[in-house]
């Protein structure tokens, strides 16, 4: 059998993690940092299913799915959250989204 | 036969009951209801303790002495409630309850036009409660609680007039040199507590009887000095003397009652009370002794020069304190009662009639404008009269016999000597010129006060001139005048030392220092014809220096009234230093108050106060701003930065972890 070895899954699942953090420090629009998150979020989920796989065990599964659950939720409340502070700031950056700090 | 009337428990529990519903619904009495329930409370006790003193002579018992359980118990120590009532007591019980009953009703019309009348007879009932207790307690604490409360309404009666502002002074003066004393008694309490183990007063004197005389200073003189010092704080002795004076801000029936008759000799009571311990300190013994030799003369100084009639009465009663001090000094402890017991008749009358003639001519208390009151108020100049003759030690007034038997044993006691005789002499020449003094300024000569037909016009029934008191107060001046007569007369023939004598615990003679003073002399003064003559030729002395001091005014009051300010400007400095009380006021204000006032100012309350304690709190305050201030800076409110630091730290474990798992 000529398999792809585990650790490719794993460098690429860093490499898109690492995209992510890159994005969510160096951006500033709302949306693209929510993008980043998503990103992560799959990064994530790539090594899960590649050690699931690897094991023969469902327990890696289970996780992305509830991975994916969690962003789906997430991506619902933070839209509209975003959505919200448009509407009153009439901005996405998130530097001046600072109306709590002293 | 045990009715509930005889507890001896009512005698101090009535007139509390009397002050408690005075004090708590007096204001919604009418004024006669009032004075109903204080004079019943006062009448039935004073009743009760009448019953009680037949009892306990004719039971032939030495002592009766009835606990009403545990009141405190720690460890060892206990303290009982206890009613302690032996000849000692009776004599004090017998003349507090007494002679506060006739004040009590002298006070009904005293009263009558002064504000918080209730008031007024709840805190005098409140001080009858506590004398009571002080007087029958049947241990030492119970008498402490006894002492402090019949300061606290000495304090609250001083202070009656609050809205004035000398008043309310002279309260707080009295109530905190008062607690110089108590400090002194609360540590002999101490000690007592330390080697003694109880406060009751039979196992201390019991245990105190197997110790021997002591030569040099031991636990007993310790203990001894300290109730020395508070007695010179209740009793107005040298140094704590100077709240006496000013006690008389209070209301006269309240200076008659407390401040002469009965808190003042508390500290005689509780020196003669703990006469077997005294006896055996000689040391101590002979600070008493000094301590009242010295303030009787040097009281009887200042009284010559006041003019204020209540001061030169304060006066005298700090002199004649000093006298039962000088005479529970010499081991006379009988002599100190007797006198102390005279002492109340004819000082409390004094006082009374004193009030009877502040009263009588509108509140003015200067004997220079006074003068002929004799005429408009006959009943107050023939009682005060009585009480004078009492005082200066004239036959047979109550005083003469008192005081010369305190001049007598001070004279012949193995603990007295003759310097104490020789100032005791003059002292009583002393008295008898400025008792004197105020009756001739006050009754005779010619009314120097203000014009009552000028005031006669401002008020319709011309109230400022000199008018006679009514009878309800005269009632009492007479009965105190009878007393003043009479009252010396159980002391003929030693009959009132007998009385006492089962009080006083005999020393053992073996030690070197004689025997107690009640023994020894018995058989010198009766034994022996010598004895006898001296002391005949010692009494024809005391009342011719009584006669003297009387002459003596009579010449410079009566005879020829302009001769004491010329006197006075003659000796310049000495009438100067004299009327101003020595400075001792002044003196301790500078010595004692102004630094205490400072230290308490520059010290305690700008140093410690606001630097020491409210700088701590300011800097723990400040400091914990400038580090919150510095670690604020982290909490920037850009979410990128919070990623960073998330990322860095993420970075960071994984870095560690990488490092771990490589090693």
């Amino acid at each position: 059998m000529n398999e792809i070895p585990v650790s490719w899954y794993l460098l690429l699942s860093a490499f898109l993690f690492a995209c992510g953090v890159t994005g969510f420090l160096i951006k500033r629009n709302v949306i693209t940092i929510f993008m980043s998150i998503e990103l992560m979020l799959n990064g994530v989920n790539l090594s899960f299913i590649a050690f699931a796989t690897r094991l023969g065990t469902l327990d890696g599964h289970i996780f992305v799915f509830f991975v994916m659950v969690v962003a789906a939720a997430e991506a619902a409340v933070g839209l509209a959250i975003i959505i919200s502070v448009y509407r009153t700031r009439e901005t996405l950056n998130v530097d001046r989204v600072n109306l709590l700090k002293l | 036969m045990k009715l509930f009337f005889w507890q001896p428990w009512l005698i101090p529990i009535l007139p509390l009951a009397g002050a408690l519903m005075n004090g708590l619904f007096g204001k919604r009495f009418t004024k006669p209801v009032v004075a109903a329930i204080a004079l019943f409370s006062t009448g039935a006790s004073f009743l009760v303790a009448c019953v009680h003193a037949y009892t306990l002579v004719h039971s032939g018992a030495a002592a009766l002495e009835t606990p009403y359980g545990t009141w405190i118990r720690a460890g060892a120590f206990s303290a009982d409630y206890g009613i302690y009532l032996d000849h000692l007591s009776l004599v004090m019980m017998l003349v507090v309850t007494g002679v506060g009953f006739l004040i009590h009703v002298y006070s009904v019309a005293y009263m009558e036009h002064e504000g918080g009348y209730y008031r007024f007879f709840s805190y005098l009932n409140f001080f009858m409660f506590f004398m009571l207790t002080l007087v029958l307690a049947n241990n030492y604490l119970l008498m402490f609680v006894g002492w402090e409360g019949v300061g606290l309404a000495s304090y609250l009666l001083i202070g009656f007039f609050f809205l004035k502002d000398s008043a309310a002074n002279a309260g707080k003066k009295a109530f905190i040199t008062n607690r110089v004393g108590d400090f002194g008694f609360l540590i002999a309490l101490f000690l007592l507590i330390q080697h003694f183990g109880t406060l009751r007063y039979a196992t201390v004197f019991d245990i105190a009887s197997h110790f021997p005389v002591e030569s040099g200073a031991g636990i007993l003189t310790a203990i001894g000095l300290l109730m020395l010092v508070g007695a010179c704080g209740k009793s107005a002795q040298i140094p704590l003397y100077v709240w006496l004076p000013d006690a008389m801000e209070g209301p006269t029936p309240v200076s008659a009652l407390i401040h002469a008759a009965t808190m003042v000799t508390a500290g005689v009571y509780m020196v003669c009370r703990s006469n077997p311990i005294f006896s055996r300190a000689p040391i101590a013994l002979l600070a008493v002794a000094i301590v009242g030799t010295l303030t009787s003369f040097f009281a009887a100084t200042i009284g010559i020069t006041q003019t204020d009639i209540k001061r030169v009465l304060a006066y005298s009663t700090v002199s004649q304190l000093g006298y039962m001090f000088m005479a529970a000094g010499v081991a006379a402890y009988s002599a100190s009662i007797f006198h102390l017991m005279t002492h109340a008749f004819f000082k409390a009358l004094l006082f009374l009639g004193a009030g009877s003639v502040i009263h009588g001519i509108g509140g003015e208390q200067d004997m220079r404008k006074m003068g002929g009151l004799r005429k408009s108020m006959p009943w107050t100049f023939w009682t005060m009269l009585i009480a004078t003759l009492a005082i200066s030690g004239i036959p047979p007034f109550a005083g003469f016999f008192s005081k010369d038997e305190i001049l007598w044993q001070a004279f012949s006691s193995p603990h007295g000597s003759k310097i104490f005789w020789a100032v005791g002499v003059i002292t009583a020449f002393m008295t008898s010129f400025y008792m004197f003094r105020l009756l001739f300024l006050t009754f005779t000569g010619e009314y120097r006060g203000a014009e009552p037909a000028a005031h006669a016009a401002h008020h319709d029934h011309g109230h400022h001139a000199p008018h006679e008191s009514p009878w309800l107060m005269l009632a009492p001046l007479v009965l105190l005048g009878v007393l003043s007569v009479i009252g010396g007369w159980v002391g003929i023939g030693n009959r009132f030392q007998n009385f006492l004598a089962p009080v006083i615990q005999q020393v053992s003679t073996e030690q070197n220092v004689v025997n107690n003073s009640e023994a020894s002399t018995l058989p010198a003064g009766e034994g022996t014809g010598e004895g006898k003559g001296l002391e005949t030729l010692l009494t024809g002395v005391s009342v011719l220096v009584a006669f003297s001091g009387f002459g003596l005014a009579w010449l410079l009051y009566v005879k020829r009234p302009e001769l004491p300010a010329k006197i006075a400007t003659a000796s310049g400095g000495l009438y100067k230093l004299v009327l101003n009380k020595y400075w001792i006021d002044e003196l301790y204000s500078a010595a004692i108050i102004g630094p205490l006032v400072a230290c308490s100012r520059v010290v305690l309350w700008q140093s410690v106060d606001q630097k020491l304690i409210d700088g701590t709190v300011n800097e723990c305050a400040v400091a914990a701003r400038d580090v919150s201030q510095i670690i604020r800076q982290q909490q920037s409110g850009l979410v990128r930065s919070y990623a960073g630091w998330i990322a860095a730290g993420a970075a960071a474990v994984v870095a560690y972890m990488v490092w771990m798992g490589t090693r």
